[in-house]
């Protein structure tokens, strides 16, 4: 089921200048959970309620708590590979709890917490993990394309989605996931190009989680990730992204642009990866174990409970429930994971064209015919 | 039916699939107001404006990325791709992405995207303008791969392909733009575009070709015939699948098999077919195979083209070859 928090009335965007300063980090929730003004932003999340805060809250627990029973399930080599989302829970909730249904997810293979958002199925979520499968859910289900692999193709899959969104007259959105190594591909540079020149109805949203496996940002950009899109034309917003209130805010802000016809916004969630690029990677090799205590200070789920606290919501009940839910999510994922046996072998040569090719039809009975003789076979 | 040239062929046929199906659209560099640098494309835009027809930035990756986007979308994006040696910054987008997705998704997302690519020489261009990239793409799982070689084909299969819910690799032998046929825009019983046609019907030797060569091996055939020789020609037309079935028809009449193409000889098409045409029937074959190819040099600069590209003396000697007849390999002297 999807998770949405469209933004609630008809405002206008605040006249501010995005392609100014996007070197100016957008908080609105400090690292103890104090909630800050911002002139510009506040408007974004006014109508953020009680019960909304609370939802967000169980949200990203629940993404934290669904990433830790995936890597769990990896050691216990029920999955063969699981990329952890740890540390990066405001920026994937934030962001994808203000989308609507119709409009359209294309991430890489991180963003398993705006899956969840999406209402992907949760054996669907380990399904590719497992080995069973390239995908989990149908994209048109959800709206929200198979994770790309390859890094960065998907934002030009948003943006020629977006054109396709303009020409139909409609404005639903579509929103692109990707982490600070991807902006170094030129596919998120043509993307760009190509979103600016269109007009496209996209959002770029970079978490710059700091790392691409052992490679640091600084690698990839010698100044603010967030600075390259106004070279394009495109404007651009710089957001604590641990601070679900700002991710949400920002988000709506180039939700409403590309809306409005205004075409792209890029955002850069500054974030930081908590766990490994992978199960398979080894951080101790190359983080700085002061850097992520640092870091871990700045936690995003804690810091939403400090303000959860100070309002008096975070009640013995909305532990309890939180608890419960992230539970039954838990054990959802599990026994679907355990659920998925390998598929029949015949099903290699499935959906590689939408109706037969010769050739491959060939070797599809030939491999038949020689499975068919082996002893205890059906045939 | 018209008298239209090959690059005409394809312009009419597409205007057809835009009229046909408002969910086409075109995307390339100078596709519009130019018309595409081979005019193949001219008044298109006009026609069906530039929310259609549309002119993209200078960058392949971008162009097939966004047709890729387009798809998502319920669209049937038609690339132009410039010049055959400029598909290479898309062969990312066009392998790991517009090839893999119908797999990839369990049949759930379809990309009936058409990949036009004016490919091949002997128009003494410079680097990078006469490439035959095509077996990497028939290499290519989940892509579908064909080329015309005259202006009816050109019509007929660019509808075709445009049509098929799979992504197709449309290869135009840009040298033959200007050769002119008769058209026929009924092509409601036309043939299937993954079907080979014999061309040119002999007893004593099949000769395969594809896309440019077609119009040179019949020339051949027509060479040889004036030596008693009968050689029978197939244009394949389609490269992923090969019709091997009528291939292998014809081989087994003729007992002989050359294949010839302008790409490099390793790894290519005439590897493919010779290797599955003597699978399929062995004890037919009088000869070994042969191959007439380009060699195995990237594509040299335009007053070196002719030794590069087959031609009908090279068809011939292979034809030799596979009669046994003196030949090249067997010395003069004899």
């Amino acid at each position: 089921m999807l998770r949405s928090t469209p933004v609630s009335d008809d405002r206008t965007t605040t006249d501010f200048d995005l392609l100014g300063h996007p070197e100016d980090l957008v908080q609105l929730l400090t690292p103890t959970g104090e909630r800050v003004a911002d002139p510009a932003y506040d408007e974004w999340v006014s109508d953020v309620s009680d019960e909304q805060l609370a939802s967000l809250y169980e949200d990203m627990v629940v993404a934290r708590r669904l990433d830790t029973e995936a890597t769990a399930l990896q050691r216990q080599g029920q999955l063969g590979l699981w990329p952890p989302l740890l540390g990066q829970e405001a920026a994937q909730i934030g962001s994808a709890r203000v989308l609507r249904s119709d409009d359209f997810v294309f991430s890489s293979y991180r963003e398993n917490g705006v899956a969840y958002v999406r209402g992907a199925d949760l054996t669907d979520m380990v399904r590719v993990w497992r080995g069973v499968g390239h995908s989990g859910w149908n994209p048109y289900e959800i709206g929200m394309a198979t994770p790309a692999v390859i890094i960065g193709a998907q934002t030009l899959h948003a943006t020629g989605y977006a054109i396709g969104c303009k020409h139909d007259g409609v404005d639903s959105v579509a929103i692109t996931y990707f982490g600070d190594g991807a902006t170094s591909q030129g596919d998120v540079n043509e993307a760009m190009v190509f979103a600016a020149s269109f007009k496209a109805p996209v959002v770029f949203f970079c978490q710059n989680n700091q790392w691409a496996i052992s490679e640091p940002v600084g690698l990839q950009a010698a100044r603010p990730i967030a600075d390259r899109a106004p070279g394009f034309g495109i404007p651009s917003m710089r957001v604590d992204g641990n601070d679900v209130l700002a991710v949400m805010a920002v988000t709506r802000v180039a939700l409403d642009r590309a809306r409005r016809g205004e075409g792209p916004t890029f955002i850069e969630a500054v974030t930081y990866r908590m766990g490994p690029h992978t199960t398979s990677d080894d951080p101790s090799r190359y983080v700085d174990p002061e850097v992520e205590a640092a870091w871990a200070a700045k936690d995003p789920i804690i810091r939403l409970q400090r303000l959860l606290e100070s309002n008096g919501l975070f009640t013995d009940e909305l532990q309890a429930s939180v608890t419960a839910k992230a539970d039954a999510v838990a054990r959802e994922m599990r026994d679907g994971c355990h659920s998925l046996d390998a598929p029949e072998a015949l099903t290699v040569f499935d959906h590689v064209y939408t109706t037969p090719h010769s050739g491959l039809e060939r070797q599809k009975s030939q491999y038949a015919a020689y499975l068919a003789g082996f002893e205890g076979s059906a045939s | 039916m018209t008298q239209l040239s090959l690059s005409a062929a394809i312009n009419s046929g597409l205007r057809r699939a835009l009229a046909d199906d408002p969910k086409v659209v075109l995307l390339g560099e100078d596709i519009g107001k130019l018309g595409g640098v081979f005019r193949v494309t001219d008044g298109l835009q006009n026609e069906f404006g530039p929310e259609r027809v549309i002119d993209t930035p200078l960058a392949e990756a971008g162009i097939m990325g966004t047709a890729v986007g387009l798809a998502f979308r319920g669209y049937r994006p038609v690339v132009e791709i410039q010049f055959d040696g400029f598909i290479y910054p898309a062969f990312d987008q066009i392998v790991a992405q517009v090839a893999k997705l119908h797999y990839r998704t369990g049949g759930n997302v379809k990309m009936p995207i058409t990949i036009r690519v004016p490919y091949g020489g002997a128009i003494g261009a410079v680097e990078h303008h006469s490439e035959s990239p095509e077996a990497y793409f028939a290499h290519t799982a989940g892509l579908r791969v064909v080329s015309c070689s005259n202006p009816q084909d050109a019509h007929t299969m660019i509808r075709q392909a445009i049509s098929s819910d799979d992504p197709v690799l449309f290869f135009e032998p840009k040298r033959r733009y200007w050769v002119k046929g008769e058209v026929s825009e009924d092509i409601s019983g036309a043939p299937s575009m993954e079907s080979a046609h014999v061309v040119h019907e002999g007893t004593d030797v099949t000769l395969a070709a594809y896309g440019p060569l077609v119009i040179t091996a019949r020339d051949a055939a027509l060479a040889a015939a004036e030596e008693g020789i009968s050689v029978e020609v197939i244009d394949l037309r389609s490269l992923s699948p090969v019709d091997f079935a009528t291939v292998e028809a014809s081989v087994r009449k003729t007992g002989r098999l050359v294949i010839t193409h302008e790409a490099q000889q390793s790894g290519g098409l005439g590897a493919e077919v010779a290797a599955s045409i003597t699978e399929r029937c062995f004890f037919y074959l009088e000869a070994a195979p042969a191959r007439v190819t380009g060699f195995d040099v990237p594509y040299p600069a335009a007053k070196l083209e002719e030794h590069f590209l087959p031609d009908l003396d090279r068809i011939l000697d292979a034809v030799d070859r596979v009669m046994g007849r003196q030949n090249s390999l067997t010395g003069w002297s004899a």
